[in-house]
């Protein structure tokens, strides 16, 4: 076993909170997509160190069996992962809803929690992968109606975020940057204002965090900004080495939230001794 | 008749059922999905969804997604 593969010490855990989101509570503030890996034994692996209790699929014409004759869910352990169908690749209300009553009753068949669940994406453009705010609040009007959970992608915009809300979504998942990039979180602003005011009154109301993570900086990030999870892919699924990628993933995690909870000191501009000036015996200028 | 099968035309008996379609797929034990004309036909009402000339049936899966 790697050295970097050891236990989290209990003291780790200090502080973690449970996560809840529509219905459910996880111990995990991760959620992890299951696209992009090399191959499936890697994803099965990555998964398992990442530590996370929710994962991701996407539903597409029937092509369960990957060139080595395998499928998908050979791979996942249906006891112990919550599976979040997705409506990636729909660019209309219309096609959202047709993917998430597929998914549905996918999930119904094989009698995973996540049955009822769908991370809603409706895209405006292919290619920067933005949502169209205004598709997203019709589909989550239409699967709230037909009795989805809906955790909706959606861009950093406070006001589009809010009116995801209103339309009946059970959580908001604002971007840190477009799908895949890599960049991080880009706009800390528009993200602590979706906080702000997804939250307001509603401290409990689940914002997840979704897409732009390329490292386990930008998810200490997204927790230490008040996050209550963070949902990636790619920044596991193409690292160098995606099973220690995943350990960090988890590690930054926890360090984020707890970061979050303990409570930063101020910015300030200049400087503050950490040490006593009292008792200095050596030449201060300026004294 | 004529049903267009996950974009492909397929020629087939009438009076072939959903669950029929996905049995020739190979499918039969897969975790699957079908819609007819953009409409789920859920799992329970596959054996007696009949499908007719012309019927676009889509059948899908779950894959890798994030």
């Amino acid at each position: 076993m790697p050295a970097w593969n050891l236990t989290m010490p209990e003291s780790a855990e200090h502080g973690a909170t449970p996560f809840y989101v529509a219905g459910r509570t996880f111990t995990s503030r991760l959620v992890v997509g299951t696209g992009k890996y090399a191959t499936m034994p890697l994803m099965r692996d990555a998964l398992g160190a990442s530590g996370c209790e929710v994962i991701t699929v996407a539903v597409r014409r029937e092509r369960l069996f990957n060139a080595e004759g395998k499928s998908l869910l050979e791979f996942i352990d249906l006891s112990r992962y919550t599976i979040l169908p997705n409506t990636a690749g729909c660019f209309s209300a219309e096609d959202a809803v047709r993917v998430s009553r597929l998914g549905r009753d996918i999930l119904e068949q094989l009698d995973n929690p996540g049955a009822s669940w769908v991370k809603l994406e409706v895209l405006g453009d292919k290619k920067t992968l933005l949502p169209d705010p205004s598709g997203t609040i019709e589909a989550t009007r239409e699967l709230v109606k037909d009795g989805f959970k809906v955790l909706a992608y959606t861009s950093d915009d406070p006001i589009a975020a809010l009116r995801i809300k209103e339309a009946g979504a059970s959580c908001v998942m604002p971007a840190g940057s477009p799908i895949g990039s890599g960049q991080g979180v880009l706009n800390r602003n528009n993200i602590l204002l979706c906080l702000e005011l997804l939250k307001q009154g509603d401290a409990a109301f689940p914002v997840i965090v979704d897409a732009g993570v390329g490292s386990a900086s930008d998810v200490s990030i997204a927790f230490e900004l008040g996050a209550d999870a963070v949902l990636l892919n790619t920044a596991i699924a193409h690292a160098k080495d995606p099973v220690m990628m995943a350990h960090a993933m988890r590690h930054a995690t926890l360090a984020g939230r707890q970061s979050y909870l303990a409570g930063r000191i101020p910015k300030k501009l200049y400087a503050s001794a950490s040490s006593p000036w009292e008792g200095t015996i050596s030449y201060i200028p300026g004294e | 008749m004529t049903v267009t099968v996950n974009g492909n035309p397929m020629d087939l008996e009438d009076g072939v059922t959903v669950r029929q379609v996905i049995e020739r797929l190979g499918l039969a034990k897969a975790a699957c999905a079908a819609e007819v004309n953009k409409a789920l036909v859920p799992r329970r009402q596959q054996e007696t969804h009949r499908l007719t000339n012309g019927d676009t049936i889509e059948v899908v899966s779950l894959v890798g997604g994030g």
